[in-house]
């Protein structure tokens, strides 16, 4: 068989059905087998930085692995974004480029760029293959590669002669990688050692990052906060390892984490780090963090140990794992003191992340309201990024691993979009709600077309402030209200729905938001409704830039 | 303080770039790094010397293993190991001065190895602060042009840094260390 048939016979092989892809001279070899792939669902997006977006959501959703495809030269560095956003986070996903026929490379042919050398710092491993006979166990080793130990994307460069070179299909039976072993083995020594910290500790918190998620272990965290009495906070991604309301659910800590989180992190005197990676927007300034806490860091890259902040008991492994091993370990215990004490500031500094009391039409309310007017069992909540991204993760009650789509490490406006199409695709029964901003939404909007074509009933909610709202909180608060570029005329987003033939909604005040989400529901194909919310507000609570966690501030009096 | 680093890397396309982008990006401060073949098919070493504190060495080391096409990463910084660079120095001599020259190559167990009337070439194996020594006491005389080659290392004793890693050795390991070549061997990328 030839090269193409391959790859996609290498894909089927690893039970992958759906890939998001852009056709283009080189890969049309690819394209032209896909009739004779039927078990493949090719997914045309509009611009291949959506394709990669749109695979990266769809692994996020489902947990499985997602791919996306593009041409070389200008595909190819389409894609660069959605590589590192799916890194950032460590997201499973498969990135496909073709490139110029071998005897081209290194010339400057026409659509020639070395995908290769500018995928390689965004990827946990990327491979140009040269012969077709190496594309099958190529596929296999990327795949196991991407999907195990910490996930992330894997490229494969394939010139465009290999696609039409003859070979055997040589799907691996093992794969035996020297530089790369999983060490499934628990460190029951460094366990030990935790559960002793643990066992010791009056003022224990678990801090739960998306590694919790991504393992598949939230109720193995469940179990471990329940039988030692330990308050839970969690990082922006991993919102959703903690149904909100559990009684030790405390909420989600960092820059604009709940007051009690940040504050009931600095005074700890025992820190139990779960698949996180100690980013600065969670732990604000690090060497002022916790001064007297002891830290348990489990985590299945060693790499990030002592890389932001030096733990006490670095643990390296699966969660899936190692979180058994440490439950049996820890004592059973209550900290009814310790708690009680968050108890108090929470109660104390509930206003500081509270839906606003006005008439007006808040952001918080709206996001809310969506929370609200939808089953919990239901809902996948996709983000852009900005203040109605964090509004989101305060006031949308997530519940439930996977229900929270948002772009953490990059930060990539332009997310919601693609994000909300490959979230549908991966979850067909799912009512996915997309929280865009009016910027963000500007930058991918052209993928309304996919969804339209695909008959994804996404429901977008534009947050339309007229504002590059979170630019405009920084200049107001840290350059003297001075508001450079931030401003923005909007398109007439009803005329937008009504160009890509879909109904569009607009809101404008408070008492029409419910009314407008019910409706919006019921219609079957996808819905864009203009949320003309009030432009100023801000999001509180705060650390401001190069600030610790206890220097959370709760308004702007305060700065 | 310095760190000597010495990784274990498949042969492979890229892998130099992987590594010098990762110590890039990193904000590693590299001292020195030199690669070479082994005597395992397949298998690169590098010898990588870095400044930094034991955190910084730690991060490395890390960050270097998780490299897919990284095998083995080691310290040799409180190891009993041998570290040894090579340099060839040209240096202005007169047939006046070059006898004084020859004294001092003696006293650095450094040889002469080509000769012209107004130029030597020495050649130097050693640690080093041997070989600085040595460029401090010829630079009286001009220095023409120097090249080193960076700090090599290897364990003292009968144990070796590759002997775990070669149990790994099969067939699909071997196949890794092929993918990205032609069918011949060679890179995709054609010089003329
Ligand atoms: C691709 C990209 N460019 C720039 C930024 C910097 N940035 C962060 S938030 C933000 C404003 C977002 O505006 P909008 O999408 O309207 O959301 P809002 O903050 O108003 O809710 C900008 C420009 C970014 N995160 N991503
Ligand atoms: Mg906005």
């Amino acid at each position: 068989m030839i090269g193409a048939d391959i790859v996609l016979e290498s894909l089927k092989k690893a039970n992958i059905d759906t890939i998001f892809g852009y056709p283009g001279g080189v890969v049309l070899p690819l394209y032209d087998r896909f009739p004779f792939h039927k078990e493949i669902r090719h997914i045309l997006v509009r611009h291949e930085q959506a394709a990669g977006h749109a695979a990266d959501a769809y692994a996020r959703v489902s947990g499985k692995i997602g791919v996306a495809l593009a041409t070389s030269g200008p595909g190819a560095t389409n894609l660069v974004t959605s590589v590192q956003n799916a890194m950032m986070d460590s997201v499973p996903t498969l990135f496909i480029t073709g490139n110029v026929a071998r005897n081209l490379i290194g010339k400057d042919g026409f659509q020639e760029a070395d995908a290769t050398g500018i995928f390689m710092p965004t990827v946990k491993h990327n491979y140009l293959v040269t012969n077709a006979n190496d594309l099958a166990p190529t596929f296999a080793e990327a795949i196991y590669i991407a999907t195990t130990g910490r996930p992330g994307p894997v490229h494969i460069d394939i010139p465009k002669d290999v696609f039409l070179e003859d070979a055997e299909f040589n799907w691996p039976k093992t794969i035996n990688l020297r530089g790369y072993k999983i060490n499934d083995e628990v460190d029951s020594e460094q366990l030990a050692e935790a559960a002793e910290l643990i066992n010791a500790s009056e003022k224990p918190i678990i801090f739960a990052g998306h590694g919790v998620i991504i393992s598949n272990t939230s109720n193995l965290l469940k179990k471990l906060c329940e039988k030692g009495d330990i308050p839970v906070i969690t990082t922006l991604l991993g919102i959703g390892s903690m149904p909100t309301d559990h009684p030790l659910h405390y909420g989600w800590m960092g820059m604009h984490g709940s007051y009690h989180a940040n504050i009931a992190a600095s005074n700890a005197d025992t820190i139990i780090a779960l698949g996180m990676r100690m980013d600065d927007r969670a732990l604000g300034r690090f060497a002022d963090l916790n001064h007297n806490a002891k830290i348990v860091h489990i985590d299945v890259d060693p790499a990030e140990h002592d890389k932001n902040l030096k733990a006490t008991v670095p643990v390296v492994g699966n969660l899936s794992t190692t979180l058994p091993s440490l439950i049996n370990n820890i004592e059973e215990t209550n900290h009814a003191d310790w708690i009680q004490w968050i108890e108090k500031i929470k109660s104390e500094h509930a206003d500081s992340m509270s839906i606003p009391n006005t008439d007006k039409l808040s952001v918080q309310y709206v996001v809310n309201s969506i929370a609200k007017e939808n089953k919990k069992n239901e809902l996948v909540v996709v983000t852009g990024v900005g203040q109605h991204q964090m509004w989101a993760a305060q006031h949308m009650n997530i519940s439930k691993p996977r229900q929270l789509i948002t772009s953490g490490g990059l930060g990539t406006m332009g997310f919601e979009v693609p994000a909300a199409l490959g979230a549908q695709v991966a979850n067909p029964n799912a009512k996915v709600w997309s929280i865009c901003g009016d910027g963000g939404f500007q930058m991918t909007f052209q993928e309304l077309a996919t969804i339209v074509d695909e008959k994804l009933p996404i429901k977008f909610a534009i947050i339309n402030n007229g504002y590059l709202g979170m630019v405009r909180q920084w200049q107001e608060l840290f350059y003297k209200e001075n508001l450079v570029d931030v401003n923005m005329s909007q398109p007439n987003f009803m005329k937008i729905a009504e160009a890509y033939g879909i109904t569009g909604i607009e809101v404008t005040k408070k008492e029409q938001v419910s009314k407008a989400i019910i409706q919006a529901n019921k219609i079957e194909g996808p819905v864009l409704i203009d949320f003309k919310v009030e432009s100023e507000g801000n999001v509180w609570p705060m650390v401001p830039a190069g600030a610790s966690l206890s220097e959370t501030v709760e308004s702007a009096k305060e700065l | 303080m310095k760190h000597t680093v010495v990784a274990l890397v498949e042969d492979k396309p890229g892998v130099l770039n992987r590594i010098a982008s990762l110590f890039r990006r990193r904000g590693f401060n590299i001292d020195s790094l030199a690669v070479g073949t082994t005597h395992e098919e397949g298998i690169s070493r590098m010898t990588i010397v870095i400044e930094g504190n034991e955190n910084i060495a730690d991060q490395l080391e890390k960050q270097l293993f998780k490299l897919i096409d990284v095998i083995k990463v080691e310290n040799f910084t409180n190891q009993n190991a041998i570290t040894r660079e090579l340099a060839l120095i040209k240096v202005k001599a007169s047939t006046q001065n070059r006898r004084e020259i020859l004294d001092i190559l003696e006293v650095f167990r450094a040889q002469a190895i080509d000769l012209s009337t107004a130029s030597l070439v020495i050649q130097i194996v050693a640690h080093k602060d041997t070989i600085d020594a040595l460029i401090d006491n010829l630079s009286r005389f001009g220095i023409l042009e120097m090249v080193r080659t960076g700090r090599i290392a290897m364990r003292r004793g009968y144990t070796t840094t590759t002997d775990e890693v070669i149990e790994y050795f099969d067939d699909s390991s071997k196949f890794h260390s092929q993918i990205g070549r032609l069918s011949n061997g060679d890179f995709p990328f054609v010089s003329d």
